[in-house]
């Protein structure tokens, strides 16, 4: 991990109210890699997104981009920084009452004042790279989940970001969309450049692209590496996590306040896996 | 003693009033400066207006003409028996011009272009359509909420000026040709009471004040709502009731403000 | 929509508050001033106007012929003096009188008109001498009290 870190993670600690999220995590990502970011759901990896984009603060430690501590930016320097960020959203987030080639100009537009040829040319370039171009004059609500998951994807990308975050990218579709999805995030990463941050539940399809992983669990980092060296983890979480086990460290039973096993009488063995 | 729950829960709410005004208050300050926003966009204004506006003229219309024609029913029977059928163009004019007008008109604002609003931004929180915004460096403020506020503000004073005149032309065609009162007293009658400082622009002032009223209840409610279904739904009717409630408790206080 | 249909009806929109608002200010409000513009000028002085306004009607025969433009006091006669305006084709002789009456029992008071039989006219400016002020209800009542009291002895 020689290269220069674009994000860097020290010690940070979120809480909602008084449901501790995130107790003292460490990472970094280095330039031009993909990393992913894996745990269950719930665990955190969502909140870590929106930290790293500084919609959300910590309650302590310090989150780096390119150096410079999010906390001590000032709204300008916020501003100027997300024009060089890009975010995929778990459901797409497309402006519902605007076309797919108005959604991907909606950055453009709101960024610069470009001539409309060389909009058009730009916005037409980005729904190119995504096998989008003959779809732009459809509205969100005639797109299939992938092809949205598309359009979002060419509107995160539109501004040729640095940093680009992907919120659950293989959730809920089907298998082509998938591939095609990963696909895309590889040739887009190399092409612009660019860092990508990938947060998924998809071990395989993840592994299948990402340089690097971390797999998040009660709050903390449990397990970094390449892809083989998380495979050949010895923490029995990750590889319960890793290799889909439905009983381990993460236990099967949600913990009850009753014994179920008195309530159900002789006819089960407490614990039992049903 | 469980059904008592609802006692601490209603002074868990009372306590959390105090906070919650104080954050919808800075939410319209940033919301109405936004105006001055690099991403605000006087195209998005207009469409609003459009929106709020120029759709909602059917109905305004519709409702003032009955509200006229009404007006001008019971205005005539309950004169008549004075024999004073001549001040019935008076009292359908005073009584649109500063009351029936900006309320009428607000409620049903709210029940039609309220709604609507609370609805939209609702979805747009559930939809993550805002955070999305954020990411990509636009205030969701200057952008969504703020042309929807100015939209408003314009929009329920016109439409209330539209009401009042429709509303006096119903008033009119009961009284006169159905109801045989004279129509050159009808008309001088009205001209000699109702003045335009003191009946038509308060009237007008109630509307505007009305419109922001309206249109920073219903945001807020969106802004703020749980981005569940029922969130959306929750939100969209306590848009309505609350701007309702608001709407007659803020006349009752311009009123007595303008008219004593 | 597209664009520049909204521009339109948006615009349409506002164009049709500002004209409510104007037919409302100019034909409900009375900001047009005063109807009779090319009238002449008459005054009459009263010892009580009631509950005369500016803007009552001049009525003569039931025919509303002007209106009440201002009223006055004239501090050193102690008489009320209203300012009318009358319509120009109706020319009233010098011994014209005037008088304040209601219309209906508890109506709008106005100022009618009951012409003279001398041959010339009153000019712009002019003012009518004979005048009967309006009718004071409470003074009539004690009136009638006090007559009836005295009558019964």
């Amino acid at each position: 991990m020689a290269a220069e870190a674009l994000v860097e993670l020290e010690n940070v600690h979120f809480a909602r109210g008084p449901h501790a999220v995130l107790t003292g995590v460490n990472l970094r990502i280095p330039r031009g890699a993909i990393v992913s970011l894996m745990g269950a759901s719930g665990g955190g990896k969502t909140t870590m997104l929106n930290l790293m984009a500084g919609t959300l603060s910590p309650q302590s430690g310090h989150i780096r981009i390119a150096g410079q501590d999010l906390q001590k930016m000032r709204a300008e320097e916020m501003y100027r920084l997300r024009r060089q960020m890009g975010m995929l959203f778990q459901h797409s987030a497309l402006f519902t009452d605007l076309s797919a080639f108005e959604n991907v100009a909606f950055p453009l537009r709101r960024h610069f004042r470009l001539p409309e040829s060389l909009l058009r040319k730009l916005v037409l370039m980005k729904l190119e790279a995504v096998g989008l171009r003959g779809a732009a004059d459809l509205f969100p609500a005639e797109l299939s989940g992938g092809m949205g998951r598309r359009i979002a994807l060419a509107r995160a990308v539109v501004m040729d970001p640095m940093l680009i975050f992907y919120d659950e990218p293989f959730t809920g579709l089907d298998p082509i969309s998938v591939g095609i999805i990963a696909t895309l995030i590889r040739r887009l990463n190399a092409a612009l450049g660019a860092t990508s941050v990938l947060v998924s539940h998809d071990v395989q399809e993840t592994f299948s692209i990402a340089d690097y992983g971390y797999i998040l669990a009660g709050g903390k980092i449990i397990a970094e590496g390449t892809p083989e060296a998380l495979r050949n983890s010895d923490s029995a979480l990750a590889q319960q996590f890793l290799e889909g086990q439905p009983d381990g460290p993460v236990p099967f039973h949600y913990p009850t306040q009753e014994d179920y096993a008195a309530a159900l009488g002789d006819t089960r063995a407490a614990g039992e896996v049903i | 003693m469980a059904f008592l729950d609802f006692i601490p829960n209603i002074g868990r709410s009372a306590l959390q009033t105090v906070p919650s005004l104080g954050a919808s208050a800075r939410f319209l300050g940033a919301s109405l400066v936004a105006v001055f926003n690099r991403h605000f966009s006087f195209q998005q204004l207009l469409r609003q207006i459009y929106g709020v506006g120029v759709r909602s003229l059917i109905l305004m219309i519709v409702a003032a003409f009955f509200t006229g024609m009404v007006l001008g029913f019971q205005g005539y029977y309950a004169l008549v028996r004075f024999g004073a059928t001549s001040a019935l163009g008076t009292l359908v004019a005073l009584s649109l011009l500063r009351e029936l007008g900006p309320v009428l008109t607000a409620l049903l604002f709210a029940g039609r272009a309220g709604s609507a609003l609370t609805a939209e931004i609702s979805s747009m929180k559930a939809t993550e359509q805002l955070s999305a915004m954020e990411m990509m460096a636009v205030n969701p403020l200057a952008w969504v909420v703020a042309p929807r506020l100015w939209a408003g503000i314009v929009a329920v004073p016109i439409l209330c000026v539209i009401f009042d005149l429709v509303g006096i032309l119903g008033g009119y065609l009961i009284a006169v040709p159905v109801l045989g009162v004279d129509g050159g007293t009808f008309w001088a009658q009205m001209q000699s009471n109702v003045t335009f400082s003191g009946d038509i622009l308060t009237g007008l002032f109630k509307a505007l004040c009305f419109g922001l009223v309206v249109t920073w209840i219903a945001t807020w409610k969106g802004y703020t709502a749980r981005p569940t279904a029922e969130g959306v739904g929750n939100a969209t009717t306590l848009s309505v009731v609350t701007a309702s409630l608001t709407i007659l408790g803020l006349d009752f206080i311009l009123t007595a403000l303008l008219f004593t | 929509m597209e664009r520049r249909a909204i521009d339109w009806w948006v615009g349409i929109f506002v164009l049709l508050g500002i004209a409510a608002l104007v037919v409302l200010a100019l034909r409900v409000g009375n900001l047009s001033g005063f109807a009779y513009n090319d009238g002449y000028i008459l005054h009459a002085n009263f010892t009580d106007v009631g509950s005369l306004k500016t803007r009552s009607p001049v009525k003569l025969g039931g025919v509303t012929i002007g209106e009440v433009t201002h009223i006055g006091m004239n501090p050193k006669t102690f008489m009320a003096n209203v300012t009318m305006r009358i319509e120009p084709k109706v020319k009233l002789p010098v011994d014209t009188g005037a008088s304040i009456y209601t219309q209906g029992l508890l109506g709008e008071q106005y100022v009618a008109i009951q012409p003279g039989g001398m041959p010339q006219d009153l000019k712009s400016g002019g003012t009518i001498t004979m005048t009967q002020s309006a009718v004071n209800i409470d003074q009539m009542i004690g009136q009638m009290v006090f007559s009836k009291a005295s009558g019964s002895k």
